[in-house]
């Protein structure tokens, strides 16, 4: 179990004629995986799981994202096995672990607020975990010893938890899950509780962690942009279903709900009719004017859709043409770099807009016309009923 | 606030107090007219020597403190004291785990159970307790019929039946400090002491126990300060075998009438009740550290 274990097989194996460089193909892992099969739970008539269903790889990261109430924070509960689910499975490294109390599935949980224990000290804190398996006084001092080493803890190991910045707090309850070596990590809104500037190094650090030690980690967040950048994959959740689950980029360019579309940064929804299918993909007469050609299927001629394009997609031309249709400047905001155009089309919808500000010249009021940039990618939805 | 304001000001010689000060007047007078008022005339009569108080002087103070039967009296009445608390703990520990574990309605049911007794008058709730411990009660009536013990038990008018009756009266004080300290212990902890191994055994001593100290600590102030004072549950329960210091002020002052010596006993009442109270309240401090 230990982390080096891996290692210390490796190179420690018979000596061989040849001196062979002692490189590990892989680096040692340890993480476990996870199956949650068809898990469903109701609370009284609730369903705040509905049939979900997920396959998490060793040293995988994989966010649940979802506003509140969507279901991220029960299945991590069912996940830690503090809820017993009404249906399905949940498999640690194959083996069900449905009835397995929550301190025997190999699972480390970082808290949200982080539930240190007040009492104790920051080693004792660390080493609870371990005291709590019966292992000796000196296993436990050594292990604590390391893992406050591991997450630069170690000159605050006489400290009480309030005498601990969030961040600092933080690193403990880190420790205190690593220290009980989990082949599974679940983290519960880990950040939310941090500054922004702080939550970004502990969010680089975090990855550090759980890459070096191979660890696979279940992240639960409300926060896209903490999905995005610390998790592997991100499960997007909505209404106790998983609505999508792929990658980043997957589900940032190609959302396969309107929920996910809607989700995930912000994009403009253009209403419009669907004009004709073809090979190349469905052609929309827009409500606001001009007839874009968009990848993906709406439904038959004349059925009403919803084509999302993200505001980075989308330039301005001065002169009418093909595929554009007219706007109005309403407002243009300097952010960074970049400039957001707050636009208005014919029919009275809100499009905004983003571009380099270098170069282009403010936007003045009288009409223009937007189009689509050659590399856009637009997703296209059947309209919602009503 | 005012202070640095009106010399700031530079005007007024005299800090103008802030404008809620008059509200706190009628208390004011109340406790200083019934209580600072007779706790000096209490003083005062203690120091005469004889019982029409015409001769002043420490001599009722040099009986009680050269009499070993007055000191034994002391150590009795402290000593249920501390058995009482040490019952209630263990009573009010136990309750407050099982009410932690609960959802909010059968919570408040629970809540309700423990303050139902406090609507009852002290004396219907101690004639109870004689009702179940008597030589023909209801504990006596289970023990010989399951013929545990041919003749019956001896609870009224021991020690041990009065910690008993003593700590289902006091327990209400015990539990609401107790569990409303416990109920703001963050779930999430005793999540966490699960999700890393601990039994709940573990959790039960390793966790709660210590966050549960303050409110142990409230809780048994107000239950040595009430049971050492129980003059009605110690005399009816007691049957006048068993002397504590409620009982020998009540026999000084009313029955002998001599009042400077019951005023001796009640100071050293309230000394020593003061004292037991100082050191529990330390011992919290300690644990918190």
């Amino acid at each position: 179990m230990n982390a080096h274990s891996g290692l210390a097989a490796q190179t420690s194996g018979p000596p061989d004629a040849r001196p062979t460089p002692a490189v590990p193909t892989e680096p040692a892992r340890r993480g476990a995986t996870l199956d949650v099969e068809r898990v469903s739970h109701s609370y009284g008539g609730f369903r705040a799981l509905d049939d979900v269903s997920l396959s998490v790889k060793a040293g995988e990261v994989v966010a649940l994202l979802g506003p509140s109430g969507c279901g991220k924070t029960t299945l991590l509960r069912v996940i830690a096995g503090f809820l017993n689910h009404t249906e399905g499975n949940v498999r640690v490294d194959g083996a069900p672990v449905d009835r397995v109390p929550a301190g025997r599935r190999g699972i480390g949980i970082v808290f949200q607020n982080y539930a240190l224990f007040p009492h104790m000290s920051v080693s004792q804190n660390v080493g609870y975990g371990l005291a709590a398996r019966g292992r000796s006084r000196r296993q436990i001092k050594d292990s604590v010893a390391r893992f406050l080493e591991v997450v630069q803890m170690s000159a605050f190991a006489r400290r009480r938890p309030r005498e601990l910045s969030g961040g600092q707090q933080q690193r403990v309850a880190l420790a205190r899950a690593l220290a009980i070596e989990p082949g599974i990590l679940l983290l519960d809104e880990p950040f939310a509780a941090l500054d922004k500037n702080l939550r970004l190094d502990m969010q680089i650090e975090l990855k550090r962690l759980q890459r070096d030690l191979g660890l696979t980690a279940i992240l639960v967040t409300h926060d896209q942009e903490e999905a995005m950048s610390v998790a592997d994959r991100v499960a997007v959740m909505n209404k106790g279903r998983i609505e999508q689950l792929g990658t980043p980029v997957e589900v940032y360019d190609r959302p396969e709900t309107l929920f996910v579309n809607s989700f995930i940064g912000s994009s403009n929804l253009l209403a419009g009719t669907v004009a004709a299918t073809g090979p190349t993909g469905t052609t929309v007469d827009l409500d606001a004017g001009g007839r874009l050609t968009v990848a993906g299927a709406g439904g038959p001629a004349g059925s009403r859709v919803l084509v999302s394009v993200r505001p980075e997609q989308l330039h301005i031309a001065h002169a009418p043409g093909e595929g554009l249709f007219p706007v109005t400047c309403r407002l243009e905001l300097p952010v960074g770099g970049n400039s957001v155009l707050d636009l208005q089309t014919r029919d009275g919808a809100d499009v905004k807009l983003v571009r380099l500000r270098a170069g282009a010249p403010p936007l003045g009021n009288g009409q223009h016309y937007c189009g689509l940039t050659p590399d856009a990618r637009p997703a296209i939805f059947p309209a919602p009923a009503g | 606030m005012s202070l640095t304001a009106t010399q700031g000001e530079g005007a007024r010689r005299l800090p103008r107090l802030s404008g809620d000060w008059p509200l706190i007047v009628p208390m004011g007078l109340l406790f200083i007219g019934f209580f600072c008022g007779p706790l000096v005339l209490l003083l005062w009569v203690s120091f005469h020597n004889d019982q029409n108080m015409e001769v002043t002087g420490v001599a009722m103070w040099a009986r009680f403190l050269g009499d070993p039967f007055y000191w034994n009296v002391v150590l009795d009445t402290v000593m249920l004291g501390v058995k009482t608390v040490a019952l209630t703990v263990v009573l009010g520990f136990c309750t407050g785990v099982i009410y932690l574990s609960c959802g909010p309605r059968v919570r408040s049911l629970m809540l309700f159970a423990i303050v139902l007794p406090l609507l009852l008058s002290v004396v219907v709730r101690t004639f109870a307790w004689i009702v179940i411990l008597g030589n023909e009660g209801l504990v006596n009536w289970a023990v010989m019929s399951l013929g545990l013990s041919a003749a019956p038990l001896r609870l009224l008018q021991t020690e041990l039946g009065l910690v008993i009756s003593l700590a289902q009266i006091e327990l209400p004080l015990m539990l609401l400090p107790l569990l409303s300290v416990m109920a703001r212990i963050d779930p999430n902890i005793l999540d966490a002491s699960h999700a890393l191994g601990a039994s709940r055994w573990r959790t039960m001593f390793r966790v709660i126990l210590p966050l549960s100290v303050p409110g142990l600590i409230a809780g048994s102030l107000l239950v040595f300060a009430s049971s050492t004072a129980a003059f009605i549950s110690q005399s009816v329960i007691g049957g006048g075998r068993l002397i504590y210091m409620p009982l020998v002020i009540w026999q000084q002052a009313l029955v002998v009438y001599d009042w400077p010596f019951a005023a001796v006993v009640s100071i050293a009442l309230l000394v020593t009740v003061l004292g037991i109270l100082t050191l529990i309240s330390a011992l919290g401090r300690l644990a918190r550290t």
